[in-house]
């Protein structure tokens, strides 16, 4: 596999197939797309990418019928067209494989393949045996070997994906879009699949792909549109750009920047040579995590690098016990932790901050207080009853400490901004006395003043011994806030940078390394569904 | 990152992934005892009570038995493609007694009034039914909550309040839809034998019957895979409405007259049928004999209290409802082995 070369035959750049134009999209305070100019043309390979937010999904939505286009026009063979309905979409020729496998589970493997174009017969029933004898010939060319009367759901999630795969080409479709079709592939269907791509390109369909991993990309693109704060950062053939400078378009980050100090709040280093608080050795999760292990020591900020899909959510999630590891140890502060149980690790003074305040972790309609002592409470209890007291104490003390702007700690946290609730939020993990603290994209979605605080703060925790693990997306917090970054690739470790080498620099160019010669297994990692 | 499928750690955490292709023995026992369990009790029952009382396999209980099964097992055919769809249908006990009515007071105009009538009007109820939940996305539960009610409603106005019983001429053709016999059996145990072949073919063999399936398996993936999931809605619930009013028109028919207190607690015993015969409640699983069988079960377990004669009627019900409560439990203990739940 040779990275940079791409895809052996040459882009025949065909007829555009599917466009659009000067394409915008807004959602209630979110500006999902802005301007964006796409084009998939006949017998290409398109690879869409971009990060968490950059308006992905919203563009594949609007190109299948899911979302109406807000600004700007989407051409479809020549005409402008306008889907209502996936359904729409569909019957015009432009067939979807979602990342999440979308048949029906309890029907049977050929009848999913048929659903609504079953070969009928005589009186215009189903013709069962050729229905049959069909399905199985469509999977067989893609090496799925299976009773196509037995229901679906008895397939692994890897041949339900070619179930789907092999849908989505048999009908007549001349557009086939690809949300990260491989997460949840082996490394053998990963190859059929490129196969699969390449036979379509070779037929004139216009693919295009969405996948997070660098390698496939390069493997079987041809063209490449990175996507960056809802606007296309850049358009063109995917081997002339090389892997360095598409990290550098995702993340938007120049290469070489002169990078001003003292951009973030943190003020450095907590170096210690204490025994580490907590030990992850080879945390291993099937499609997820492969091997992961870092050290924290007590009063350091270690930052987890990486792009979206490579692990860095489910590190922490694995840690915390929220994601059961299929195998790895944890140990914090000498002593092992049962794994997958959040309550052991929580016993063990580990406290995750979700990346995602509203679904996992804030209770909008309760009140500051209430939201603080709620997974302190066992804690603060006596014989069942709450001890009122004693939660006052708790909580004004945090809320001085985390300076949590409040009118009182009786009003509903829904109120605060995100800032106060992101605080409200630690001061609850911080209640329970954690030895650990991982937080997941601490200051996202929250207004400058209120990320400085929050940076600061993380600093002071730190500074107070605790060990504090760090996720972000912004490459700023991540190297100034971190005293080493673990990077992420895939779901494994690719390196670890310490002191001086922790710089933009050295981290993009850790994400992008091409895959060492040996490890010629196509990546498995994704699900970060972040 | 390979998984050695041979290593001996198997992933605790990826049963769904991890399945070996085609299901183990123990899964396929289990959705034998779940698709053929109803069938077994229900031979299990009529040898006991063959065995228990003389007067069990008579021709007279037979064909009193197979006809009034006849009724139920027709609202059980609609009620089967409602549930297998994941939805519910109360309102058919309302729709069979006011169809009942319908035909009866239709059956002075000739026998076309007398079906037509309750057909054209259970039907477009339960039309508005499957607008209201397909279009309107409200929930099942409430739309034919509010239908059973609205139906009853109807029905006392036609009758003024009831007071009012229609009689079907003994010697109109309408008649012998109910009344007349074909090789010793009733006319509606034919018709029911007719409906349910028909209705199986429309459940397994044809787009429509896959549609029905596929909503009710994965109602977005369904959509995504362009399966028209709102018209597939509203026309199970049509069906529904349509097979209550023929099992009223018919009951009528046999009855020779409409009565307007039949039907009460139908919609539940239609149900539970559906449900006994293997039938999934959450969905995407089920087949009409099943649902054949669990009509003939409920109606035995009756009969045979019946025959004790000693019990009083009212503990049919709490019969009819420890046994559901057993299948259920049973139901929901197979499909976990299967893993569907």
């Amino acid at each position: 596999m040779l990275p940079v070369t791409g895809s052996g035959a040459p882009p025949v750049a065909g007829p555009a197939m599917l466009s659009v134009s000067g394409l915008g999209k807004s959602f209630p305070g979110v500006r999902a797309l802005d301007g964006v100019d796409f084009t998939a043309r006949a017998g290409e390979v398109h690879a869409l990418i971009g990060e968490n937010g950059a308006g992905k999904s919203t563009l594949i939505k609007v190109l299948t019928g899911v979302y109406k286009a807000g600004e700007g026009e989407v051409r479809y063979d020549g005409s402008a067209v306008r889907f209502a309905t996936p359904l729409q979409a569909q019957h015009a020729g432009i067939s979807t494989i979602y990342q999440e496998v979308n048949l029906v589970p309890l029907m049977s493997v050929a009848r999913n393949l048929f659903l609504g174009r079953e070969p009928r017969g005589r009186l215009g029933l189903i013709d069962f045996r050729r229905m049959h004898r069909e399905a199985q010939e469509a999977l067989r060319g893609l090496g799925v070997r299976v009773d196509v009367r037995r229901p679906l759901r008895e397939l692994g999630v890897g041949a339900q994906q070619m179930v789907a795969l092999a849908r989505a080409v048999s009908v007549d479709a001349r557009v086939v879009i690809m949300d990260e079709p491989t997460s949840s592939l082996e490394p053998r269907e990963v190859a059929t699949l490129f196969g699969v791509i390449r036979m379509l390109r070779g037929r004139g369909i216009a693919v295009i792909y969405v996948s997070h991993r660098l390698d496939e990309l390069y493997e079987v693109c041809d063209t490449v549109t990175v996507l960056r704060d809802g606007k296309a950062v850049h358009t063109g053939p995917i081997a002339e750009l090389d892997r360095l400078r598409l990290v550098a378009l995702m993340l938007g980050r120049e290469i070489g920047d002169v990078r001003e100090e003292g951009l973030t709040k943190f003020s450095g280093n907590h170096d210690t040579e204490a025994q580490p608080v907590l030990e992850a050795t080879g945390l291993t999760v099937r499609h997820q995590l492969d091997g992961v292990s870092l050290t924290i020591r007590p009063g350091e900020v270690v930052g987890l690098g990486g792009l979206l899909g490579s692990g860095r959510s489910e590190t922490a999630k694995a840690i915390a016990g929220a994601l059961p590891p299929d195998s790895g140890r944890v140990v914090i502060a000498g002593v092992p932790v049962r794994t997958g149980s959040t309550p052991a690790a929580i016993r063990a003074g580990v406290s995750l901050l979700p990346e995602d305040r509203k679904a996992e972790g804030i209770v909008p309609g309760l009140s500051v207080r209430e939201n603080i002592a709620l997974a302190a409470l066992p804690g603060l209890s006596r014989f069942g009853l709450v001890d009122e007291a004693r939660i006052d104490r708790v909580v004004d003390t945090f809320m001085k400490r985390l300076r949590i702007k409040a009118s009182g700690p009786h009003q509903k946290v829904g109120e605060l901004s995100g800032g106060n609730q992101q605080k409200v939020l630690l001061a609850r993990w911080l209640a329970m006395n954690p030895k650990v603290l991982l937080l997941d994209e601490p200051t996202r979605g929250i207004d400058v003043g209120a990320k400085a605080e929050v940076q600061k703060l993380i600093d002071e925790l730190a500074d107070d011994g605790l060990g504090v693990l760090l996720i972000s997306s912004d490459m700023e917090e991540l190297i100034e806030g971190s005293d080493r970054v673990v990077v992420l690739k895939d779901g494994a470790v690719v390196e670890e940078l310490t002191g001086d080498a922790v710089t933009e620099d050295r981290l993009m160019r850790a994400i992008a390394a091409a895959p060492a010669a040996q490890a010629t297994t196509p990546a498995t990692s994704g699900g970060d569904d972040d | 990152m390979t998984v050695d499928t041979e290593s001996p750690v198997r992933p605790m955490n990826t049963v769904t992934e991890d399945e070996p292709l085609g299901a183990t023995r123990s899964e396929r026992l289990s959705a034998l005892a779940q698709q053929h369990g109803a069938l077994v009790t229900l031979v299990i029952a009529v040898l006991a009570a063959w065995l228990s009382f003389d007067t069990f396999m008579t021709t007279d209980n037979m064909q009193n038995m197979a006809v009034s099964s006849a009724f139920l097992a027709v609202v059980a055919l609609g009620m089967t493609f409602v549930i297998v769809t994941g939805g519910i249908d109360l309102s058919v006990g309302s729709l069979f007694a006011l169809g009942g009515v319908l035909a009866a007071w239709g059956s002075q105009y000739g026998t076309a009034v007398a079906l037509l009538l309750p057909l054209g009007v259970c039907a477009l109820i339960g039309f508005v039914n499957g607008l209201l939940i397909a279009r309107s996305r409200l929930a099942p539960f409430i739309v034919t909550l509010a239908a059973l009610l609205g139906a009853r409603g109807i029905l006392l106005a036609v009758t003024d309040e009831g007071s009012k019983t229609y009689l079907v001429d003994k010697g109109s053709f309408f008649a012998t839809l109910g009344q007349g016999k074909l090789l010793g059996i009733g006319a509606p145990v034919w018709i029911t034998v007719g409906l349910f072949v028909a209705g199986a073919v429309v459940l397994r063999r044809s787009r429509f019957g896959q549609y029905v399936y596929a909503v009710g398996g994965n109602e977005d993936a369904a959509a995504l895979m362009g399966v028209p999931v709102a018209r597939t809605k509203t026309a199970v619930y049509t069906l529904s409405g349509l097979c209550a009013g023929l099992a009223g028109a018919l009951n009528a028919a046999w009855l020779a007259s409409g009565v307007t207190i039949l039907g009460s607690g139908m919609e539940l015993e239609a149900i539970s049928a559906v449900v006994i015969g293997g039938t999934l409640l959450s969905g995407g699983f089920g087949f009409l004999s099943g649902s054949l069988v669990g009509v003939l079960l409920l109606k035995v377990i009756q009969n045979v209290i019946n025959q004790i004669g000693s019990l009083d009627s009212a503990y049919q019900q709490v019969v009819s409802g420890g046994f559901l409560a057993v299948v259920v439990v049973a139901q929901t203990w197979l499909g976990r082995r299967r893993r569907v739940l």
